[in-house]
């Protein structure tokens, strides 16, 4: 995971909430996403208006231009391209395609939802952060800030963090075992059709003594009979 | 019983409330990002969360380095982002934005807007000085098609229309402006520097294409062309140059916070009115496209459009459109 820190949040509970922050790698993962669907709803956009517009394979604006050419083939796309982030973080409170294939998103610096202006000042200023070429000043500015943030996110008090939604808990019900043990089964069996034999039998040496000469199939049904308690 | 198995059941005591976790994650998958008026759900939001908060602490210290700590932390956060998230009511935060955060935005503003509208008039005067005294100058300001054009006695602007429709040009205008009076909020993180540039260039523009205009005959013309969406035009640019200022000062004078919370504050606070300050500039580019290239509206009629849409703004800016003075004099009563 490309992770810099974790953002500690205070609570009423006294327990503090902790968010672990992104870093420049992931960010950068999220916004050439983002980059990738906009750019590419927006040229489709164009191509097709055009052609429909020019009425012949061609893509080329007409040498006089009028409303309708504007209005239906030049700006929508401009409109994607420009207010795809705003549209985008202000609908869904912080989230993109982009930042949701990542496992990203936007909190406040108390970590909670940001507010609607935090989230329009941050994509205001993508001006300064994308001098001079391809948000190089924003990219170095993740590098260098503690929470990794851009410019934009100072301005507005945000960051992002990973949303962690594929945290997946160890099932257990089997009283013999500690709970450490527990938890490495739990994941073996989760894990079991991706890891290759040697992998299998290493990991589960560790928990059954005969691991070694079993088979396959006896292995995993020694190991779910331990999850189930009936071992 | 020794301290190891002492722990050890600990541990397996914490594990076995994993069903309860499930159960609370899954609840507020099913209430995150909705609109709940079941007061049971919320009580049990509430039971959730400090449950939560109890086996987060103790996972902490009895499974530091295990999955569930990762699940139970996830979830706790997830709790906490549900039950502190605030309302949203679009309807009152527009009204509580133009009632009473503009206008206490415009107070804290006010001295910035006076150096920078002192600023842009100082460059606009300059701008004009330097082309009246040194005619060559305007080559530094104008392209040289405008220049041409004005030196066969007409302005840029005549026969616009016939070349560009009204709702283009509206759209080109207010998409140039936007994005100038945007940089010239955001410039501000340059220590106030970016914003003094952008203002002190378009104050010389203006000052100098003025005088050419001038020197040629067209002064009247181009007043007559700018009138209209100029007032308002001109005076968001100087309003963008105060917010800008602000941003700046925030950084080169934070106070007794920090200059990140400062930078923070000035930002959020001046972002209110620059939003405001792009609505404004859509009606300006509007009156731009349709009315000034407009041959048809005599000068008054400009003159009272022009006027108008200024008065406007300063009743937007100062509140008295969404009831400021009757909320003020009612909280007095």
């Amino acid at each position: 995971m490309d992770r810099t820190s974790d953002l500690a949040v205070d609570s009423v509970t006294g327990v503090d909430v902790t968010l672990p922050v992104a870093g420049p790698g992931a960010r950068s993962f999220a916004f050439l996403i983002d980059w990738t669907i906009r750019t590419v709803l927006s040229a489709a956009w164009y191509v097709v208006a055009a052609l429909l517009y020019n009425g012949s394979w061609s893509l080329e604006a007409p040498l006089a231009p009028t409303a309708n050419w504007f209005v239906f083939v030049v700006a929508p796309p401009a409109a994607i391209y420009f207010l795809y982030h705003p549209a985008w973080e202000v609908t869904t409170r912080g989230l993109t395609p982009g930042k949701r294939t990542a496992g990203l998103q936007i909190v406040s610096s108390t970590g909670g939802a940001p507010s609607v202006g935090s989230l329009l000042t941050r994509n205001v200023f993508r001006l300064v952060d994308s001098f001079p070429v391809a948000y190089a000043l924003g990219l170095v500015t993740t590098m260098l800030t503690r929470n990794s943030v851009r410019i934009g996110d100072l301005a507005a008090g945000t960051l992002l963090v990973y949303t962690r939604n594929d945290a997946t808990l160890a099932h257990l019900s089997g009283r013999q075992l500690d709970a450490r043990t527990a938890e490495v089964l739990s994941e073996l069996l989760q894990r079991w059709s991706a890891l290759d034999d040697t992998a299998r039998r290493k990991i589960a040496a560790t928990i059954l003594p005969d691991a070694a000469t079993a088979t396959d199939e006896e292995l995993r049904a020694q190991l779910e009979s331990l999850t189930r308690g009936t071992r | 019983m020794s301290e190891s198995s002492r722990e050890n059941a600990l541990r397996l005591t914490l594990l076995r409330r994993s069903d309860l976790w499930e159960k609370a994650a899954a609840r507020i998958r099913r209430l995150a990002g909705k609109r709940t008026e079941d007061a049971a759900d919320a009580t049990a939001m509430a039971d959730d969360y400090r449950m939560l908060a109890h086996d987060v602490a103790k996972v902490r210290r009895l499974l530091p380095d295990s999955r569930a700590r990762e699940y139970l932390e996830a979830t706790y956060a997830q709790s906490h982002a549900s039950l502190h998230r605030p309302a949203w009511h679009p309807g009152y935060a527009l009204l509580n934005l133009f009632r009473d955060d503009l206008p206490a935005v415009m107070r804290w503003l006010r001295p910035h807007v006076f150096w920078a509208t002192a600023l842009f008039i100082l460059t606009i005067v300059a701008g004009y000085w330097m082309v009246h005294t040194y005619p060559d100058l305007i080559a530094l300001f104008a392209s040289p098609e405008l220049i041409a054009t004005v030196e066969r006695g007409q302005l840029w602007t005549e026969g616009l229309l016939n070349v560009v429709p009204s709702s283009v040009l509206s759209l080109q205008i207010l998409t140039n402006n936007i994005v100038v009076s945007l940089f010239a909020y955001c410039a501000g993180f340059l220590f106030g520097l970016g914003t003094v540039y952008v203002l002190g260039l378009n104050g010389l523009m203006l000052g100098a294409v003025f005088a050419f205009t001038g020197q040629h005959g067209l002064d009247d013309d181009l007043f007559r062309f700018v009138v209209a969406h100029g007032c308002v035009e001109i005076s968001v640019m100087c309003l963008s140059g105060a917010a800008g200022a602000a941003v700046g000062e925030a950084l080169i004078r934070p106070g007794t916070a920090t200059r990140a919370e400062s930078f923070q504050r000035a930002a959020l606070e001046s972002g209110k009115l620059i939003l405001v300050c792009v609505f404004l500039l859509v009606g300006s580019g509007l009156i731009e496209g349709y009315i000034s290239p407009n041959p048809a509206f005599s000068l008054r009629a400009r003159l009272a459009i022009g006027v108008s849409y200024w008065l406007f703004m300063l009743a937007l800016l100062n509140g008295w459109l969404f009831g400021l003075r009757r909320v003020r004099s009612g909280a007095s009563a």
